[in-house]
């Protein structure tokens, strides 16, 4: 019995919160909407190809909150990444609109990453005005105006297209997944980020050169939205300055539920993903239920905020 | 042998001086360190010590002064060099991360990896580090244990482990045992005391004298900034220290 109870204080809870709440939300929905075509395979297949984008933003968003960090302006780095990317569609072909999207992304990253690695501004105030700055971007690149995404092989390739019967977003979810978990778990940037986040003095005295993997996680935090934007563009095929708009509590609540800590030091790209799915299913069941949209809003609200306080419960302990 | 491995010299420092602005911290110290030697750097607050260990590990630079270290001449100019050159430190607040495990604090920096892909070679780490802490005979769960979930002991056993693992020549300890209990305090005097078996020259920094006594070979005296003197520990007693520490 003493052995159980402290194995049961060894593990952490915290880690499978996401793993549970998964699956009572679909157990939830399963039973009450099982006639209403929640169970259907279409209907599941849609979660997961809807939460495609805001499960590979919450990738990018592991890096930054393990490394100490916090992004708020991934949401604007997906509207100006795919209007820039809509835009050089409509004249270029496909390379160039996918490097403008990827491209755009990183830059805004590594602008954050300057000011917050090397100028040592707190990373929450500079992606509040960020996320601000670069929304007003959005919003004056075309005035407005959504812009068209007529390229098919761009639509194809990160909308409705499938290889092999799998579906696109299916297949960047999955290898956004991959890649980022290898190199948050089996590479020394990964280890680097951690260290970073979890005590960056230690970090610094071990040699690691913190600045850069504050920068790092930055860019690649930019270059996971800027892809998300793509994938909007594509699914949408058209980019409008409201894409990314309302993902961003969307996304911190994936990946604080998923495992993630808030200020640093610990990460799971896994727990993320499973975090977004769940998101999505939420939505998804709240729509079929017939709720109104402020009904869903004041729902969501209410399980993220259980959700979150467990998660966080016993890292406060 | 005539020439005993114990006899060499790692580090010799000449005439430091070193100011801030205008704030002497450092006025004129000298001190030869050799490898197998435990050498205590003692002295009230304020009086420099802590700077004097930033010197030597490459945080400060000297005003003037020279520093050879293992025979050559050594301007380190960022504390990664003076760890490339073979000096490790244990600081005082511990330099460890919390959240991770203790293999990981282990090669923090200087993680192993294997493949074409670079990938950690966990393995690699866990088992040096299990084999370390058996070593030196720091009692730890094992290997894969987070380091929020030790005790301070075990903590600061981590973090000279560490510094052992690493340090080809000399290492540096900045009160290993402030924070400690008195079988914690034991514990880590046993781990820096079998450092002189591995040929490591080591230099302490500590306010008990009761621990620089049972440890050390030598004792230095700061005091102000000002070298007040070296004392061959079997030579002197805690009332000649005492009194050199306070000027009284």
């Amino acid at each position: 019995m003493q052995q159980l109870l402290e194995l049961s204080r060894r593990i952490n809870l915290s880690q499978y919160v996401v793993y549970i709440g998964f699956l009572l939300i679909f157990l939830f929905f399963a039973i009450t909407l099982g006639d209403d075509g929640f169970l259907t395979q279409r209907n599941l297949t849609n979660i997961i190809l809807q939460t495609a984008p805001t499960t590979i933003m919450a990738i990018g968003l592991v890096f930054v909150l393990a490394a100490g960090e916090i992004d708020l302006s991934f949401g604007s780095i997906v509207a100006v990444a795919a209007l820039s990317s809509a835009v050089i569609l409509g004249e270029y072909p496909l390379f160039y609109g996918v490097l403008a999207g990827l491209g755009v992304g990183i830059a805004i990253g590594f602008f954050n990453g300057v000011l917050v690695a090397y100028l040592r501004l707190p990373s929450f105030l500079v992606t509040l005005a960020t996320m601000g700055l670069f929304a007003g971007i959005a919003r004056s690149m075309t005035n407005l105006r959504s812009v068209p995404v007529i390229n098919e092989s761009f639509v194809g390739f990160f909308g409705s297209g499938s290889l092999f019967g799998v579906p696109s977003l299916l297949l960047w979810t999955l290898g956004a997944v991959a890649v980022g978990h290898f190199v948050f778990r089996e590479t020394k940037l990964g280890a680097h980020v951690l260290a970073t986040g979890d005590n960056p003095r230690a970090a610094q005295v071990s040699g690691i050169k913190v600045p850069r993997v504050r920068l790092m996680v930055m860019m690649i935090c930019g270059g996971l939205a800027g892809l998300a934007g793509l994938l909007y563009a594509g699914r949408l095929q058209a980019a409008r300055y409201t894409l990314g708009e309302s993902d961003l509590m969307t996304v911190i609540a994936a990946v604080i539920i998923g495992g993630t800590a808030l200020n640093g030091g610990k990460g799971t790209i896994i727990g993320a993903l499973v975090g977004s799915l769940m998101m999505g299913m939420l939505n998804n069941g709240l729509i079929l239920m017939g709720l109104s949209v402020s009904d869903q809003m004041i729902v969501r609200g209410v399980i993220i905020l259980i959700a979150v306080a467990i998660s966080l419960r016993d890292v406060n302990r | 042998m005539l020439d005993k491995p114990t006899s060499t010299e790692v580090l010799r420092l000449q005439n430091i001086h070193k100011s801030f602005g205008g704030v002497v911290a450092i006025e004129d110290f000298s001190l030869e360190l050799k490898a197998g030697e435990i050498v205590a750097l003692v002295g009230d607050n304020g009086a420099g010590k802590s700077t004097l260990i930033k010197i030597i590990s490459g945080v400060y630079t000297p005003t003037s002064g020279s520093i050879s270290f293992d025979g050559k001449e050594a301007s380190f100019r960022d504390a990664t060099e003076a760890r490339e050159a073979g000096i490790e430190v244990v600081y005082q607040d511990l330099a460890l991360a919390d959240e991770q495990s203790v293999y990981m604090n282990m090669f923090l920096g200087r993680e192993k990896t294997k493949g074409p892909l670079g990938m950690l070679d966990r393995k690699a780490m866990r088992d040096e580090t299990a084999q370390l802490v058996k070593e030196l005979d720091v009692r730890i769960p094992s290997a894969n244990a987070t380091i929020r979930n030790l005790s301070g002991g075990q903590r600061q056993g981590v973090a000279i482990a560490r510094a052992t693992h690493w340090a080809t020549k000399l290492v540096l300890l900045d009160e290993p045992t402030a924070a400690l209990g008195v079988a914690e305090t034991a514990k880590v005097e046993e781990i820096v005391a079998s450092l002189k078996e591995r040929n490591l020259a080591v230099l302490i920094i500590s306010h008990s004298l009761d621990q620089v006594f049972r440890l050390s070979d030598r004792i230095c005296v700061l005091r102000r900034g000002q070298q007040i003197g070296v004392r061959e520990t079997a030579n002197t007693d805690k009332n000649e220290i005492v009194s050199m520490i306070t000027g009284v």
